[in-house]
């Protein structure tokens, strides 16, 4: 098991495993996607309510999920690259972010499209969920803006590290100020007891997305550790070589 | 023990050490406390300039506005908070000192509330009363404010410890800080609001409380965290 671990933790396999594994992820993710937008925005019956404007919701409920998880994702393997001094968990934590603040703003844009026609307005400041939202995208700012500060690759993952796990005793409370506040954002429709109050037809398009957005997540980030670990070994004789041979191959 | 080794200062003495010498320095440069104290004053008072004078939005706004130059002027002393350690080096002495570098930073973050967060609380009284505030919410303004620079304190020192090297601090902080004591204020206004409109206010200071306990408990440990990364 910890040979396993060790050998997932060296660059030079990470970086083969991730290009082998990346399409796994993209393709399923595709077809996800293309099955949830034309259930979603098609097949899907119009809301009794709110018409069709309802159906930003296959676009809207996925990014939003994602920021969150992308910041657990980009705390976790922050507080792993802390305690164990493994390089791969803070190139992980470091290619999270900007994926991470791009579904933070993707919910944000999607949400004040959305509050438009139904709230009447572009932004609703009383609304909690909307504000701690935008917070996420601070803290996200926050992060990369420490991170750039700093120099020195070594430190500037050990520093924003600390930033992140502080960050996290935050998410919580952005997650469950739904609860607290009273507001114009409806209530968890996914997440409650006696299950997910929604019709059939729109759920399971919407469960799609959410999976086929978190696959393509999944993808992305890959493609970007890879990237990280690339240029964070430049130096070392694996990068050379693979850039060698590679660069022999074109000619 | 033998005679040669000297006898190692207990975890509270210390963090009082510390404290003490700080507070030492601010009682030798009272600009330093001061300023933050003027420009809490400033912000509460050009506020209404640009609002307007009318009675009903100066109570309306009051406990917002003062929150917000509180939060503001907290962000102001903060930034000094490590800088003068880390230049002439007394901050490398803290890391190899025997006492836990958490215990000392704690020590520097009680004084530093002494110094910038207890002068606020004492004077918001006074700047209530320019917004109108009725006597019986300065009760809940003083407390509110207490427990919210408590965890400022602590929230903003470990800004500061993460930026404390950096050339583009200053910034920095405030963009690292403030998202993340947004829970703060808006309980804080939040409550004092409630109160000036006559409802129960336990809810917003018990989150207050709890917040305040939490964080004193684990803030030391990442403010050490992040002098040790600076200094490395």
């Amino acid at each position: 098991m910890w040979k396993f671990i060790h050998k997932l933790a060296s660059p030079p396999h990470f970086y083969g495993l991730a290009a082998k594994i990346i399409p796994w992820f993209f393709l399923p993710g595709l077809i996800l996607i293309i099955y949830g937008l034309y259930g979603g925005l098609l097949l899907a019956p119009p809301d009794y309510q709110q018409g069709d404007a309802f159906r930003i919701i296959y676009v809207h409920v996925p990014s939003a999920y994602l920021s969150l998880m992308a910041y657990s994702i980009m705390a976790i393997s922050a507080g792993i690259g802390l305690i164990w001094r493994l390089k791969l968990a803070h190139a992980v934590a470091a290619a999270a972010a900007p994926i991470g603040a791009w579904f933070t703003f993707l919910a944000l844009a999607t949400g004040s499209l959305w509050g438009r026609p139904m709230w009447g307005t572009w932004w609703e400041r009383g609304d909690p969920r909307l504000t701690s939202e935008l917070v996420m995208l601070f803290l996200y700012f926050g992060y990369m803006a420490l991170r750039g500060a700093i120099d020195d690759t070594a430190k500037a993952d050990r520093a924003s590290a600390v930033l992140a796990l502080v960050g996290a005793v935050n998410v919580p409370i952005i997650h469950f100020s739904v609860e607290w506040w009273s507001s114009l954002h409806q209530g968890p429709t996914l997440m409650k007891k006696g299950g997910p109050a929604m019709d059939a037809a729109m759920l399971y398009p919407l469960l799609a997305m959410i999976l086929g957005f978190t696959l393509i997540f999944g993808a992305l980030l890959l493609r970007r550790v890879r990237t990280e670990v690339l240029y964070r070994e430049r130096r070392t004789r694996w990068v050379r070589h693979l850039v060698l041979s590679s660069a022999v191959e074109k000619k | 023990m033998t005679d040669n080794q000297p006898e190692m200062p207990g975890l509270g003495r210390g963090m009082m050490a510390v404290a003490k010498r700080d507070l030492f320095l601010a009682w030798k440069r009272p600009g330093d406390v001061l300023n933050p104290l003027f420009f809490f004053a400033m912000v509460a008072t050009l506020f209404p300039l640009a609002v307007g004078p009318s009675a009903e939005q100066l109570e309306f706004s009051g406990p917002g506005v003062l929150w917000v130059a509180a939060l503001l002027a907290m962000l102001l002393s903060l930034n000094s908070l490590f800088v003068s350690d880390f230049e002439d080096g007394s901050l490398e002495q803290m890391l190899v000192s025997p006492v836990p570098l958490a215990a000392l930073s704690l020590g520097k973050t009680i004084a530093h509330w002494l110094t910038s967060g207890l002068p606020l609380v004492i004077v918001a009284p006074i700047l209530g009363m320019t917004f109108r505030m009725p006597a019986s919410v300065m009760g809940v303004l003083m407390l509110t404010l207490l427990l919210g620079t408590i965890s400022l304190s602590l929230l903003g020192s470990i800004g500061a410890a993460l930026t404390v090297g950096l050339h583009r601090g200053t910034a920095l902080l405030s963009l690292l800080i403030l998202p993340l004591a947004m829970p703060l204020l808006i309980f804080g206004a939040r409550t004092v609001s409630l109160a000036a409109a006559g409802d129960v206010v336990a809810g917003g200071l018990y989150f207050l409380a709890a917040y305040a306990v939490l964080i004193v408990s684990l803030a030391p440990f990442a403010i050490a965290a992040a002098l040790r990364i600076s200094n490395e």
